[in-house]
Formats: C-alpha cells, structure tokens, sequence
C-alpha cells in the first residue's frame, strides 16, 4: 500500500451547484502534499468527503485503503485533522480540548504535547471563548501534531497565525514528513506549499487540472533568462520555445519553454555570455496561469 | 477643548447607527419576540374567561378571596388579592408570573444584542462600521422596550373590559418589570465576558427579586386587609422587589400610579450604570475576570463531553424541579380545601386531572404541569446536537474515531435520561412537601416520561431527517404546552387536546394505571429516535 489517499471521478452537488465535478487526487505515503485552489474550487468539500462527513454523489475515494464513509471511525483512529476555522466550546480549556481530541484519536503522546505547546507558545489554561483565531488554529494544531496517527488533513491550517508561528508550523510539518507520515496541506499560502509540499494537486471548479511534482509542474512552464552578452545576439528569435524577446544592445530577457532551455543556452554562449540570470516560474506563476484561463474563459 | 472633545464625543455621534441596528435586531427578532409576547398575552388574556367561569358571582368571589387572605402559601406563590372583581384576580393570578416571563423575555433579548454579539466577535465588525459607541446597546434596549410596550398595549386592551385603568396600571406594570430586567441584563453584559453567564445572573436577580417578594408576602397580611387598612402595609422585602412593586400598583383595586414611578427610577439608575460600565471598557472586555481553566484534561470520550456541556444544565432543571415539587407538595391540602368549595372549579381540576379525590385531582394536574414543562427541557437537550453541529464542533470531533450515532447518543442520553430524572426528583419534591402517598406520586410523575420521549422524539426526528427545520421543536414544545395548560379552562375540543402525547397519559394519582397508551407512547418516541438516528447517520453533515 503506497497510497494514502486515490480519490478518482468525485463528484458532488449541493442543489444546482457542482462542488465537485470529477476531482482526481493521489497522494503518496510519507509524502507532503499540496491542495491548491482559489476559493470554492472544492478544496473543503473534497476533504469532508475524505472525513466521512459529506457523502460523495459518484465516484471512488479511499483513505489509508478504506472507504472514507462506511468505515469511517475506522480510518478516523489513524487520522488527524485541522480545519481551517476551528471553534472550540467556550468554557473547556484549550488543554482540555487538545486531550480530548488526543484521546479520540489514536492517543496523544505527553512529551510532543508539551514541547508543541512551547514552540508554538499557546496558553492551555485559556478557556475556549477567550482564544483568539490564531489561537484556537494553534489549539487544534497542537492536538494534531501531537496526536499518534499516519495521515494529517490540514485545511488551511495556518489561516489566524502569525508569521513567526507560520514558521513554527513549517517546521513541525517537516518534522511529520521525517516521522514518516503522510499530510495533506490544503493552502492559499503558495510560499508555505512550495517551500513544504513533494508533490502538489491544482484543483478548479471541482476538478484536478495540475498534479505533479513541483519540477514536474515547472516543466511544463516557462523560465525567464536575462543575460548579458560578449557580442550582439543572434538567431534567437527563431528558436522553438522562445517568447517575450526583449534586445537592447548586448543585454537580453527573454521567456523560454523550460524543456527548450537547452537550445537558448547554446544560442547564447556563441555570443559568449558575461552574465546570466535565470529564474524558475514560481508557483504563484503556475497558480495564476490556471487562474487566469479561468477569468479568460 | 480639543483633548475633552476627542475624549467624549458628542451624544449624536455616540449614538451613529442606532436606527439601523435597532431594524437589524428587531428583524433578527422576528419571530422569537412576537412569540413571547403571543404566550405571555394568551396566558394573561385567557384568565377573565377562566375566572368567570369558575367564580361566576361576586359570592364565589369573596369566598375564594377570603381563603387566600388566610394561606401564607398561596400569598407566598401568588402574592396578596387586593379585591374581589375579576380584573383584581387576574392581577393576582397571572401577575407575577407574566411578569416574570416579560423579565424573561426582556433579558435574552438584551443579552443576545450586546454580549453575544461581543462574544462572537460579530461586534468587532458593527463596531468598525459608523455606529457609534452607544449605539448597540442603545438598540438592544429599545428592541427591549418596543418588545414591552407590545405586550403593555395588548394587555391594556385585552383587559380594558375589566376596567381601563387598572388594565393600564397593569399593562405598563408588566412592562415596567420588564425593562427593569432589560436594564439589569444590559448591566450584566458589561461584567462578565460570557452571554450565558450574563443571562444567569440577570435569571438569578429574578429570582431572587421573586423570593424577596414570596417572604415578604407571606409573612404580612392579606391584600384586602391591606386595602382596607384594616391590616399592615406590605412587608419591606416586598418593597425590595420589583415583582413586589407590581402587586403594589393595585391594579383594578384603586391603582396607586405613584408606585410606577418606582419602575421609572430603577430603569433610569440602571441603564446609567450600563452606559457607564460601557463606556469605560474595551468591546470584548469585561469587569469580572475569566478564570482560567486546567492545563490538561480528562475528557476521553463523546459522551464524557456531552456530559460535560450539559451538567449545568440537568442540575438547574433537577434543582428546579425538585423545589417546584416540594412547594406544590406543600401547598397541596390547602388547595384541595379551597376547591372543594367551588363546583366549577373542582370541575376543571377533574377535567385536568382526573375524576377522584380532590387531592388527586390537584396533585395530578400539578405534576400534569411539570410534565409539560419537562417537554421544554428534552427539547433543549436534544437541540444541543443541532448547535454543536451548525456551530462547526462537531465537524473536527466527527473527524475523529467517534461514529455519529455514538456522538449523539452521548447527548440523547442525557435528553432522554435526564427527562426521567427530573421528573423523579419532582416526584420526590411533592414526597417531601406532601410526605402522604409518596408511591402514586411518584408513579404519577414517571408516567408522564413517555409523553415527554414522543416530544424529543420529535426533536430527533427533525433534527435527524432536516436539521434546518430542527428549531422547530420548539414550537412542538409550546404548542403541547398551550394545549396542557389553556386547553382544559377553555373547554377546548377532545380533538385538540389529542393532539398532544400528555392527553393520552392516564390521570394518576387517583384514575387507574393505563399501560396501552403508555406503552404505545413508548413504542412512539422509540420509533422517533430510531427514524432520526437513522437520518443523521446517511444524511451529509451541515455547516
């Protein structure tokens, strides 16, 4: 079993609206994955289908080899999750509440909690109407961290958090990645995906329209050079790939398929090149590509 | 200058929104007011024709009037009669308790527009809006107010026929008790950081403001005597209370207006105080400190959890019923001495509660009463799952190893439970205060728990099967309770008062035990749960 999660065809409406509308997702054990999409593109909705929490109309899911709805306590002991709004009930402590979800899990594990709690400096004695967000997120984290199970579902975790925290949280998650679980990070957050995440999942409008690893994804897109040359450039504008050409002088910036870079490169040396920079498309390039057809169409 | 005007801006500019908030509550109120004020007005309004019917001559009248003058119990749990026209006696029948239920009404709806508002956080967002600093407590009370000028208008119209100005004196009365509490729960929302906490204060000022009221009455004359000046005035600690101040108006007994200045005083000093305490805080802050609660936990199951959120909630009801049981217990000789005087009244209280003895009539319809009331706490508990649920708990609970069934079961436990259990403490109530036939009371008691079940039954079957309509259990809950408590003066047809689970219950103690409708009410309330236990478990959870 190398999958902790195969999600294939998903689909899902809500009265005339198509949540979710053919969504495929894989994701590997012991790999940290990225849930990407603008919002009510079916993130959450995919992951209460995955909780048992919402009942799937077609299509096949299966988390840790189950079925996520019939055997869902089951697939439950060896989860933990994180909304993305956590609410807690106002008069328990939020230590409270972190053993109790412990308890509800697979067991907590008393050590984790109390250097969790440290780093990520939450008072447990608070009571739950008196957290603010950040800190009711930094609750459920905590419980989640420190919780004895495989596979972590985070929906937009760190949405409350401040950025030292947001570091806090970065840290824990490659801590989990070095444990050997699995975790599903569903984010806005493109910075944290990409600095985090092995592989990721681009999702819009109910459906996956990117997965891959990110060197898979950057692939597929382009990466932008700017050199400074020996001699004046030539030939270059005949180039497959090529795009965005911009010469003045000696000096060149240019767009390039990032699977014909090898022929830009030769070009450019045969002028002989002073100095060159080149930049991989970042993942909010990728993000904003899907996001743009989408506004095009 | 300019440092005092940035201190203390002008009165307009505290008040910046008002108008629109008000609107905003009194439509987020669109239901819940009207219905208060509908109970609150059936109950009073229903109680000339009730009065007429049982003490139809002025004879009757005195002869019942004469008997209270001389019962420390009844003038504890009612109050003084100050005279023997029907509009006197409705005064003294429905007074305290309408007021009460105005005072209820009046605090939640004060208490819901500030505090709660705060404590979810809502408030931050008004209040970065252009509303000024006063403005939301300023809509909350005024919401109070036009809640209570309603029902002062339709009391005062209902009951002119008894006379106009007594039922003015009472209609604005009755309002005036409740912006007192309007008033007093906008104080309690400035000092603690929690609505419920807020609202238990301002509850526990009512009562102690009722128990100040019972001993002072009790221990002094009756009304007549009073009125004649044949006896004593009323006790100080009446004076103390503002229910007390309402008995005092005298209304349809020679209104004494002056007492309602009282009322006027005590709302003014208090909404000060209020505005005071708000000014001088942060939104979100409160006088009193939080304390914080235990590092660690030892909560490990769903159940342990349901219980957790719902102990106080079974104590306040145990507590509760338990002390109803023993003040009716006690009050239980006298009562059946009072009515076997009075044909038609011994008529009703058979209708009610059945065909023997007096005494079994009157415990009957007493624990009849408390059956009824019991059916507002399994909705209650029920509805529990319904806001853990819409409130999003349930959901990362749900996403651990807890099964739905298993997590409602924890709540309907205590729903279910919980309902028996108060039932039997009443049961107990009446064996201290009564101390004679201690079994059939507390068969009496128990065999209203099946028609309580059907009531929750209900509630899980909306709950399970449409979670949106869930609130409407509510309307179950009152419309059963209309039926109990107004349906048998009334004379109402046996279709109407079918309807209801209770009507089916057999009259005990006194009437003979019944199991065929217990059992089938049983079956009923079993058949319930199970249809929406099994809605909840196939149905898609909402949040």
């Amino acid at each position: 079993m190398t999958k902790a999660i195969t999600v294939s065809g998903l689909r899902k409406s809500f009265g005339s609206t198509h949540a979710l509308d053919g969504l495929d997702l894989d994701v590997e054990t012991g790999e940290v994955h990225g849930f990407l999409g603008p919002n009510g593109s079916g993130k959450s909705t995919t992951i209460r289908v995955l909780l048992g929490l919402l009942r799937a109309d077609a299509g096949a899911a299966q988390m840790l080899g189950r079925d996520p709805w019939t055997d869902a306590v089951e697939v439950h002991r060896r989860i933990a999750y994180v909304p993305g709004d956590v609410t807690l009930w106002r008069n328990l402590s939020g230590g409270e509440v972190i053993d109790l979800y412990g308890r509800l899990r697979g067991g907590l594990a008393p050590r984790r909690r109390a250097e969790l709690i440290e780093r990520f400096e939450l008072d447990p004695t608070k009571k739950g109407r008196t957290y603010s967000k950040g800190n009711r997120q930094k609750v459920a984290l905590v419980a989640a961290f420190a919780s004895d199970v495989d596979l972590l579902i985070l929906d937009e975790p760190t949405s409350g958090l401040d950025p030292l925290m947001e570091e806090v949280f970065q840290r824990c998650v490659e801590e989990e990645r070095d444990r050997g679980r699995t975790i599903l990070l569903s984010s806005h957050i493109l910075s944290e995906v990409e600095e985090l995440c092995d592989r990721v999942s681009i999702i819009r409008k109910g459906r996956t329209v990117e997965t891959g690893s990110l060197a898979d994804l950057r692939h597929l897109t382009r990466t932008s050079v700017t050199a400074e040359l020996a001699g004046p450039p030539n030939g270059l504008a005949h180039l497959p790939g090529v795009h965005d050409l911009d010469v003045r002088g000696r000096r060149v910036r240019l767009q390039v398929d990032t699977d014909q870079l090898d022929g830009v490169l030769r070009q450019l040396s045969e002028s002989g090149v002073r100095s060159l920079t080149s930049t991989p498309p970042t993942l909010e390039e990728l993000f904003l590509r899907h996001y743009q057809d989408e506004v095009a169409r | 200058m300019t440092t005092l005007a940035t201190r203390a801006p002008r009165g307009s500019r505290q008040l910046a929104g008002t108008g629109t908030l008000l609107r905003f509550a009194l439509r987020r109120d669109r239901v819940m007011i009207p219905v208060w004020i509908a109970v609150n007005a059936l109950m009073v309004l229903s109680m000339p024709n009730t009065l007429k019917g049982l003490y139809g001559t002025t004879a009757e009248r005195a002869d019942l009037v004469r008997q209270m003058e001389t019962n420390a119990s009844f003038r504890a749990l009612i109050g003084p009669v100050f005279d023997t026209s029907i509009g006197a006696l409705t005064a003294w029948r429905v007074g305290i308790y309408a007021a009460a239920l105005g005072a209820v009404m009046s605090l939640l709806i004060v208490v819901r527009h500030t505090r709660d508002e705060e404590e979810s956080g809502r408030q931050e967002l008004v209040a970065s809006g252009t509303v000024g600093r006063r403005a939301s407590l300023t809509a909350a009370l005024l919401t109070a107010a036009a809640a209570n000028a309603v029902l002062a208008l339709l009391i005062t119209a209902g009951l002119a026929g008894q006379g106009a100005s007594g039922a003015l004196s009472f209609g604005l009365g009755l309002a005036g008790v409740g912006m007192v509490f309007a008033t007093m729960a906008a104080i309690a929302a400035q000092l603690t950081q929690s609505a419920r906490l807020a609202r238990g204060l301002t509850a526990a000022v009512l009562g102690a403001a009722f128990v100040l009221r019972a001993a002072g009455d009790s221990a002094t004359d009756g009304g007549t005597s009073q009125a004649f000046g044949t006896g004593g005035g009323s006790s100080v600690l009446t004076w103390l209370s503002p229910l007390g101040w309402l008995e005092n108006q005298r209304s349809f007994a020679g209104e004494r207006w002056w007492v309602l200045l009282l009322f006027a005083a005590a709302v003014a000093v208090q909404a000060v105080v209020a505005y005071e305490l708000a000014g001088r805080r942060d939104v979100g802050m409160s006088f009193l400190p939080t304390r914080p609660g235990p590092p660690t936990g030892r909560l490990g199951t769903a159940g342990a959890l349901a219980w957790r959120l719902q102990r106080g909630g079974v104590l306040g009801w145990s507590v509760g019923f338990f002390l109803a049981g023993v003040v009716y217990g006690g009050l239980t000789d006298g009562a059946a001495d009072l009515v076997r005087d009075n044909d038609k009244a011994r008529e009703i209280f058979e209708r009610m509660g059945g065909l023997s003895g007096l005494t079994d009539a009157f415990l009957a319809s007493m624990v009849g009463m408390l059956g009824l009331i019991a059916s507002l706490y399994v909705v209650a508990s029920v509805l529990r799952l319904n806001g853990e649920e819409t409130s999003g708990r349930a959901e990362p609970l749900l996403a651990c190893a807890v099964g739905r069934l298993r997590w409602a079961a924890g709540h309907l436990v205590i729903a279910f439970g919980g309902s028996a259990l108060i039932m039997l403490l009443a049961g107990l109530g009446f064996a201290v205060g009564y101390g004679k036939e201690i079994g059939p009371i507390l068969g009496a008691c128990l065999v209203q728990v099946p028609a309580v079940w059907v009531i929750g039954g209900a509630a899980v079957l909306l709950y399970g099967l449409a979670p949106r309509l869930a609130p409407a259990s509510w309307g179950i809950a009152v419309a059963v309770l209309l039926i109990g408590w107004v349906g048998p003066a009334l004379n109402a047809p046996r279709i109407m008062l079918d309807l209801s689970p209770f009507g089916h219950l057999p009259k005990l103690p006194g009437g003979g035990m019944e199991w065929p409708p217990v059992l089938i009410l049983m079956g009923l309330a079993m058949m319930l749960v199970g249809g929406g236990l099994a809605g909840l478990r196939s149905r898609d959870m909402t949040t």
